[in-house]
C-alpha cells in the first residue's frame, strides 16, 4: 500500500472546501457553503438484515471503545482528480465484528442521512436520493477498508460527511458513502445510487483502474488537488496503488465487473 | 417594435474595442486568479470549465443579436464580429488550458481527441471556427459576398457541437444544460419564423 506522511497531505482547509457531496449542490464549493444545516447531533444507525444484533445505535454505542487510527489515503475520485486525506477511523471488520454479521450475508448495504429541509438540493431532478452504496462482504472486512470519523484528528466537517463515514481507499471516492445512518447485510447484491442513475457509466465495483475508462473521458492519468496551476498529472494506479485487494478479485475480469 | 431612445443612444455611444478589452480582461483576470490561488485546490478543472462556459455564453450572444434586432428592433449589429472573435479567442484559451496546463503532452491530447467523443465534438466545434474567424475581416466579407453569409451560418452547428461538448461532461446535473439547450434552440428557431408580408392594399382608404 503506499504510505503516506501527513506533510504530503492536502490542507485541512482543501480537504473541506472541495467536495462532491450533491445533496448540498453540483459544484465542488457548495457543500462547504450548505451542509452546516445537516443537523447531526444525536446520530443514530439503524442495523439490520442478517445481524445478530440487529436495532437502532447510537453512535457509542456502535464505535465506542474501538481503536481509532489514523490513515493517511489517497483518495481517487471517478471524475479523475485525487486528494491525500489523513482520516482518523475504525476498521469497518470491528463494527461488523460488534453487530455479528450472520451466515449467509454476502453484502453491506449503506445509506446516507436524507435532511430535506436542510439540503438544498435534496430534491434535485436526475439525482434519486438516499444516497445508496454497497460493499461485497470480503470487501468490507478488508482492513484497508475503515469509517472515519476524523481528519487530521478533527472531527469531520459536515461536507466530508459527519459524523461518521465509509472510507475505501482502493475504489473511486463515490463508494466511500458519507454521513451514514444505515447498514443492513444482505444475500443479495443491493442497488448503488450511480448505478442506478447510470449503470452504463458507473459500476458496483467502481475499483480504480486506469486500464477500464469511465465511457466519457480517460482513467488511465489524475490531476492531483492542490498541486497548484503548473501541477500537471499522475498516472492512475490499479487499486489506486493499493495492490493486496487484488486477491478479492482473482477470476473476475474488471472490464465486465467494472 | 422600437427599444427607448435611451437604450439606443446609450448602445450607440459604447465602442466596439470595449468587447476585446472586457474579455481581454476576464480571460487575464480568471488566469491570474488561478496563478495566486483564488479560484480554489483545484485551478486548472476552474479554468478550464470558467473559459468553456465563457466561450459558449459569447457564442449564444453572438445568435441573439439578429433575432434581437428583427423583434425588439434593438441594434447591436456592429458588435457581433467583435462577439464571435471573442468567443473563439476564449476557447483558444480554453483549448491551451486543457493541453498545456492539464494534459500536458501531445500524446496524451491525441489520445483524449480520438477516444472520448465529447472532446472529440469539442475539436470538430473549435476546428469549425477556425474558417470563420479568419473570414471575419471586412476584406473577406466584400471578397466572399452571400457565400460569407453562407459559411458563417456554421456558427449554428459549432454552437450545437459546443452545447453537446458541455453537455456530456456534466455529471449529475440536469437542469443547467436543458436550460442552455432550450435558449440556444429558441434562437435558431427565432430565425425561421416567417417574416410578414407588407400589406397589399396599403395606401386603400375606406
Amino acid at each position: 500500500a503506499p504510505v503516506f506522511a501527513r506533510d504530503e497531505a492536502n490542507t485541512l482547509d482543501q480537504i473541506r472546501s472541495y467536495n462532491n457531496f450533491y445533496e448540498f449542490g453540483f459544484q465542488k464549493e457548495d457543500p462547504a457553503r450548505n451542509a452546516g444545516q445537516m443537523v447531526t447531533d444525536n446520530w443514530q444507525i439503524e442495523v439490520s438484515g442478517l445481524v445478530d444484533n440487529p436495532g437502532t445505535y447510537t453512535l457509542d454505542e456502535l464505535i465506542g471503545g474501538l481503536t481509532v487510527e489514523e490513515r493517511i489515503y489517497r483518495l481517487r475520485c471517478v471524475e479523475a482528480w485525487s486528494m491525500i486525506i489523513p482520516w482518523n477511523g475504525i476498521e469497518l471488520a470491528d463494527v461488523l465484528a460488534r453487530i455479528g454479521v450472520q451466515d449467509g450475508a454476502r453484502y453491506v448495504a449503506f445509506e446516507t442521512t436524507l435532511q430535506p429541509d436542510n439540503m438544498p438540493n435534496a430534491g434535485a431532478y436526475g439525482m434519486d436520493f438516499p444516497y445508496v452504496e454497497a460493499l461485497r462482504l470480503d470487501e468490507a472486512l478488508h482492513p484497508l477498508t475503515i469509517l472515519a470519523t476524523g481528519i487530521y484528528d478533527e472531527p469531520l466537517a459536515n461536507q466530508n460527511g459527519a459524523p461518521i463515514r465509509l472510507v475505501v481507499p482502493w475504489k473511486y471516492g463515490f463508494k466511500s458513502i458519507k454521513s451514514i445512518i444505515r447498514i443492513s447485510l444482505l444475500a443479495e447484491q443491493p442497488p448503488t445510487t450511480w448505478q442506478r442513475i447510470d449503470s452504463h457509466e458507473y459500476g458496483f465495483y467502481a475499483n480504480v483502474n486506469p486500464t477500464v475508462n469511465h465511457p466519457r473521458w480517460s482513467q488511465a492519468s489524475e490531476r492531483p488537488v492542490g498541486a497548484g496551476l503548473f501541477g500537471g498529472r499522475r498516472d492512475t494506479l490499479m487499486f489506486n496503488g493499493y495492490d493486496e485487494v487484488a486477491p478479492l478479485y482473482a477470476g473476475m475480469d474488471l472490464r465486465v465487473d467494472y | 417594435m422600437q427599444p427607448p431612445r435611451w437604450l439606443q443612444d446609450a448602445v450607440r455611444r459604447v465602442p466596439v474595442w470595449l468587447i476585446y478589452l472586457g474579455t481581454a480582461l476576464w480571460l487575464g483576470g480568471l488566469f491570474a486568479m488561478a496563478l495566486f490561488g483564488r479560484l480554489g485546490v483545484d485551478p486548472v478543472a476552474e479554468l478550464i470549465a470558467q473559459y468553456g462556459k465563457g466561450a459558449l455564453n459569447m457564442l449564444i450572444a453572438g445568435l441573439a443579436i439578429t433575432p434581437l434586432r428583427r423583434f425588439t428592433g434593438l441594434n447591436l449589429l456592429r458588435f457581433r464580429r467583435a462577439v464571435g472573435l471573442s468567443a473563439f479567442f476564449i476557447l483558444c484559451a480554453h483549448l491551451a488550458v486543457f493541453a498545456v496546463l492539464d494534459l500536458q503532452s501531445l500524446s496524451r491530447l491525441g489520445v483524449e481527441i480520438a477516444e472520448r467523443p465529447f472532446i472529440t465534438i469539442g475539436m470538430l466545434g473549435f476546428v469549425l471556427l477556425i474558417p470563420l474567424a479568419l473570414t471575419s475581416t471586412d476584406r473577406a466579407i466584400r471578397k466572399m459576398g452571400r457565400n460569407w453569409t453562407k459559411l458563417h451560418r456554421l456558427t449554428y452547428v459549432v454552437i450545437l457541437l459546443g452545447w453537446l461538448h458541455y453537455e456530456w461532461q456534466v455529471r449529475g446535473e440536469v437542469v443547467e444544460p436543458l436550460t442552455y439547450l432550450t435558449i440556444i434552440l429558441i434562437l435558431l428557431g427565432l430565425r425561421f419564423v416567417p417574416r410578414k408580408r407588407a400589406p397589399l392594399h396599403k395606401n386603400v382608404s375606406l
